[in-house]
């Protein structure tokens, strides 16, 4: 059993869990969306960051890839993480603003606003669909293809792949496929009408100090009544 | 473009038939055919035991490998820091101009390749271009257009 | 054929003698050609034909030698010859030259002055290598070498005390003293991360397992920089002794060079380099009878700067594609093929005979506190003196660009200084004062890197220059970490429209807070450092910025939706100079006519601007 920190709560793991499947195992709840239970790790998302270290020697990293340690320091919730997760949520929203999985994600972590060109159902190149093919349904039809702002996935060649089954596997598991609700805002890059969730701790204390965000023990936390909400929303926009 | 397959036999089984042999059984393709040959690669993949998608992977991953023919004449620009800094992206936009064709692309003739690449390390002779192996000390925008006429004449006279 | 091989220690000590001797008997008069890849393209061979042909024709073969060795330094002096045994130093030589030379240098025993260099401030000639302004204040020990060694040679090598390191350490030292040695020397990671090479070596020594390996990083990546190159070309046996000795300490039996393909002729000379020292006896089974075993082999690049971060060249090696990995497990512990690896760059290892045979105690005399030795930086762009320095940790930046560089051509000011390429920043002219150390270099907001030097003036615009950066890091973003592939190409987005005129104050609040998110999100180096040089940029330059946002114009005179070109009526002469390479027929005017540029048809492409002799055009 390896001993280490989370939250600052001394937690025991198992040896090759990942700092997700800790944080699993004790009910923290750390946004994905490249990781499936199914399938390899991939850490390409940049959701999952938590913060480890010993400050001011700190760094994010992805929890769904980072092997449990003794004596690791985590936090999941600090101010830098929120941040940077937000800001991963709003380019994924820039690349597939159709996409339910990641309009959800925005409006959980309140990320109303998204301030670059967009470039309409694209992929956002999580490789889901690569992993469901090659681990799950072993065809190895599909696979990521030249680097950078140029990256893709498709088949060889762009052409009709020999070992393709059909079996509908990369259509089913990929995030962006999923078509997002025609709810308020439906034109809107960011839609923003579910669940809108950011603990008021952050701002006073620079890290979420209760994960169990419903209880509001330190008192910060408030959930605004359904006419402040909207007004809320009206007036960030 | 017909090639004779004992040719990729013989080259892949120039080394070792493992993984790690990948990268450099595609850098002997691209320098005997100037691009990777749909063909080789399917033959590649059988012989080391690699899917197609992944031998894919790696050709489309790095800038060595062309799977499309690159023209008879190659001309790369250096578009280091320093090369950059003395003009280079002028002389790259003039070379487009004079062999019309986009950098990254291949004439339609099949007569001329233009690439830029990010650095040769001869900084201190900028702006460098090779034209065929050939490496040109400050290059200027009249010696870019000096060149392409220069190629064209050998063009001629070996038509 | 007769056996070269080296089979113990009294062997080697003995060869290294006999060439040693050799060298310092040398009666012939030495004429030393620098002909790295550089110097070749400016002509070095042809001189060196020239020469020889001359020397041939003159019948004086047994008076006089051409040396033809790697880059000497001074780039912008190639084609250069150094002649012994006088040390004079000839500058810019052509073919034509060669007789002259012979007839009367080598015969006659006179200085052709014409030849001679010039200093850019004072015009005084300068006769040998060592007075020149340019080599006064570097401290050439990795470098220095090169002038000595034909790179195919390995006799040239044993004759300036060649693998004497290499018996020293096999003969007198453990594995720790070694790896000890080298902590206290306070050498630093000479590609850019600056971590104390000790300590690394110390960790892969640690890690369990009967196999590990270590590696040479020659993909030098950084645009501008071209010393590993140099170093590579133009003496790779030191490379090579550097990574004996790191074996040995390490426990390793295996090294892979992995060399970048654009440099083929490097890539020649390790080759070499390699074969030599295996028939030798120096690279094999049992080295020189220690029981101690090494083979290197090459590993070829196929054109990914990601490939020089430590995990994607490992995976590049491994025969996949450059995708960094998660650390921990670090390479130390678990690398190629899952085996404790060492990796360090080029220079590092050149640094390692060094360090073993004068001593950490000497070495660490050297630089500043924590920035213990010499350093290599390509001195590059907008300066005089282009070409390779090699400078003790501490000099200034001023004292490099200026006493050494010989400050800015044609009077121009200078503006920025660009270090650590793309992962690092621009400094301004207020930090030229700042001692070349890690700390200082990344306090300042940028980065020693691997020692590319991009000198700028006037007529750069940052702007410009953070656009640059910006396409090459999304072209060689590995494309994993939506952070880093998305991020750089934003952040590209934004500062084009920027250079583009159409830009809003708003996004340099935008730049800066996704500039943030990409440093903190991303897995490797690359995107980690990704934003620094539009973060030094901002921080020192952001006049330009705003220049460029709210009047909608280019300072520098760069950017093409913000500049117009125009003629200078008093300066024009009227000699269809610009007319006659314009490629859009925007050039109006006759012979004797002042010309005139027709601002609609214009494209901007320079054309006009180069082929005036007259400063008739104005760019603004």
């Amino acid at each position: 059993m390896i001993k280490m920190f989370i939250n600052n709560l001394e937690v025991q793991a198992e040896e090759g869990w990942t700092i997700r499947d800790a944080c699993e195992f004790y009910g923290l709840e750390i946004p994905t969306l490249c990781y499936n239970p199914g399938l390899s790790n991939f850490g390409g998302c940049r959701l999952c960051l938590v913060e480890v270290g010993h400050a001011p020697n700190t760094r994010l990293v992805s929890s769904c890839t980072y092997p449990c340690e003794e004596g690791l320091n985590v936090h999941t919730d600090t101010k830098r993480a929120i941040k940077a997760r937000k800001m991963m949520i709003e380019l994924m929203l820039s690349v597939a603003p159709g996409s339910k999985v990641i309009q959800d994600l925005a409006s959980k972590f309140n990320v109303t606003q998204m301030r670059f060109d967009v470039r309409n159902e694209e992929c956002i190149l999580c490789g889901l669909c690569v992993r469901m093919c090659a681990e799950q349904m072993d065809g190895k039809a599909i696979g990521f293809q030249n680097r950078g702002y140029k990256r893709k996935i498709s088949t060889p060649f762009d052409a009709k792949s020999k070992v393709c089954r059909e079996c509908g596997g990369c259509m089913y598991i990929c995030p962006a496929c999923q078509a997002r609700c025609q709810g308020p805002n439906a034109e809107d890059p960011v839609c923003n009408a579910c669940l809108q969730l950011e603990p008021t701790c952050v701002d006073v204390y620079d890290e979420a100090t209760c994960w169990m965000y419903d209880v509001g023990r330190c008192g910060t936390c408030v959930r605004p009544s359904e006419e402040e909400s909207t007004e809320q929303e009206a007036g960030s926009k | 473009m017909l090639h004779d397959q004992t040719e990729f036999e013989d080259i892949i089984l120039k080394h070792p038939q493992e993984k790690r042999s990948l990268i450099p059984i595609l850098q002997d393709f691209q320098s005997k055919y100037n691009y990777l040959p749909p063909v080789a690669l399917n033959m590649v993949s059988q012989a080391l035991d690699v899917p197609l998608i992944d031998i894919i992977s790696v050709a489309s991953f790095y800038n060595a490998f062309s799977l499309e023919p690159k023209g008879e004449h190659q001309i790369t620009v250096c578009m280091g820091t320093a090369c950059h800094v003395r003009g280079a992206p002028k002389i790259l936009e003039e070379f487009e101009r004079n062999l019309k064709i986009q950098t990254g692309h291949t004439r339609e003739d099949g007569k001329y390749s233009l690439d830029s690449v990010a650095c040769l390390g001869c900084c201190a002779i900028g702006p460098v271009v090779v034209v065929d192996g050939e490496y040109h000390a400050q290059t200027s925008i009249r010696n870019a257009g000096k060149i392409v006429k220069m190629l064209e004449k050998k063009e001629k006279i070996n038509d | 054929m007769t056996d070269i091989k080296l089979k113990s220690f009294e062997d080697l000590k003995q060869k290294i003698k006999q060439e040693s001797l050799r060298k310092e008997k040398e009666k012939h008069t030495v004429l030393t050609v620098s002909a790295g890849t550089c110097g070749q393209a400016r002509g070095s061979l042809k001189v060196v034909e020239a020469l020889e042909r001359t020397i041939k024709d003159k019948k004086l073969e047994d008076r006089v030698i051409v040396k033809v060795t790697g880059c000497h330094g001074f780039c912008e002096a190639e084609p250069n010859i150094i002649i012994h045994p006088n040390n004079l130093f000839y500058q810019n030589v052509q073919p034509k030259d060669a007789e002259d030379i012979i007839q009367q240098t080598v015969i006659n025993d006179t200085v052709i002055d014409r030849l001679l260099y010039k200093e850019h401030d004072t015009g005084e000639l300068k006769s040998t290598g060592p007075e020149i302004g340019f080599y006064k204040k570097q401290m050439r020990n990795v470098l220095g070498d090169n002038e000595y060694i034909e790179p195919l040679n390995i006799d040239d090598y044993f004759a300036v005390g060649g693998y004497s390191a290499l018996v020293k350490t096999l003969q007198e030292m453990s594995p720790e003293e070694v790896i000890d040695e080298v902590k206290r020397s306070g050498l630093r990671g000479r590609g850019g991360a600056g971590f104390l090479t000790g300590n690394k070596w110390a960790f892969s020594r640690k890690a369990k397992g009967d196999k590990k390996y270590i590696i040479c990083n020659a993909d030098e990546g950084d645009p501008g920089a071209y010393m590993d190159r140099s170093l590579m070309e133009g003496n790779p046996h030191r490379v090579l002794e550097g990574m004996m000795i790191g074996a040995y300490a390490i426990g390793a039996d295996e090294g892979y060079i992995y060399i970048r393909d654009e440099y083929p002729v490097a890539l020649k000379h390790i080759n070499v380099a390699i074969q030599e020292a295996e028939a030798h006896g120096l690279l094999g089974e049992n080295i020189l009878g220690s029981g101690f075993n090494f083979k290197v082999r090459i590993s070829r690049g196929a054109g990914a700067f990601v490939c020089g971060e430590e995990t994607a060249m490992i995976a590049s090696i491994e025969g996949g594609v450059g995708i960094p990995r998660q650390r921990p497990p670090f390479p130390a512990v678990k690398g190629l093929w899952k085996k404790p690896t060492n990796i360090n760059n080029v220079e590092t290892w050149g640094n390692v005979p060094l360090i073993i045979n004068r001593g950490a105690d000497w070495y660490s005399k050297i630089g500043t506190n924590g920035s213990k030795g010499t350093k290599i930086f390509s001195l590059v762009g907008k300066i005089n003196n282009t070409g390779l320095v090699e400078v003790p940790m501490g000099i200034t930046l001023r004292e490099v660009i200026f006493d050494i560089g010989g400050g800015i051509p044609e009077g121009k000011d200078f503006k920025a200084v660009q270090t650590g390429g793309p992962s690092g920043g621009c400094l301004p002219k207020e930090k030229l004062d700042l001692p070349i150390d890690y700390e200082s270099l990344t306090q300042a907001g940028s980065i020693m890197g691997s020692g590319g030097m991009i000198v700028m003036d006037e007529n750069t615009c940052m702007v410009d220059v953070a656009k640059y950066f910006l396409n090459f890091l999304r072209d060689e973003s590995c494309g994993k970490c939506i952070s880093c592939r998305e991020g750089t190409q934003r952040m590209w987005e934004i500062v084009n429209k920027i250079s583009g005129g159409r830009g809003k104050m708003a996004d340099l609040d935008l730049l800066e807070e996704l500039a943030e998110a990409v440093k903190d999100a991303s897995l490797c180096g690359l995107g980690q450092t990704a934003a620094n040089p539009v973060l030094s940029t901002l921080r020192y330059f952001r006049d330009e910025y705003i220049s460029h946002i709210r009047d909608k114009k280019c300072p520098a005179g760069v950017c093409k939706e913000l500049i117009t070109y125009s003629v200078i009526p008093e300066n024009c002469t009227g000699c269809l100079a610009c007319k006659k390479v314009c490629p859009s027929d925007a050039v109006s005017g006759e012979l004797k006519e002042v010309h005139i540029i027709n601002k609609e048809k214009c494209i901007k492409c320079g054309a006009c601007f180069e082929a005036c002799n007259f400063d008739a055009i104005k760019v603004e």
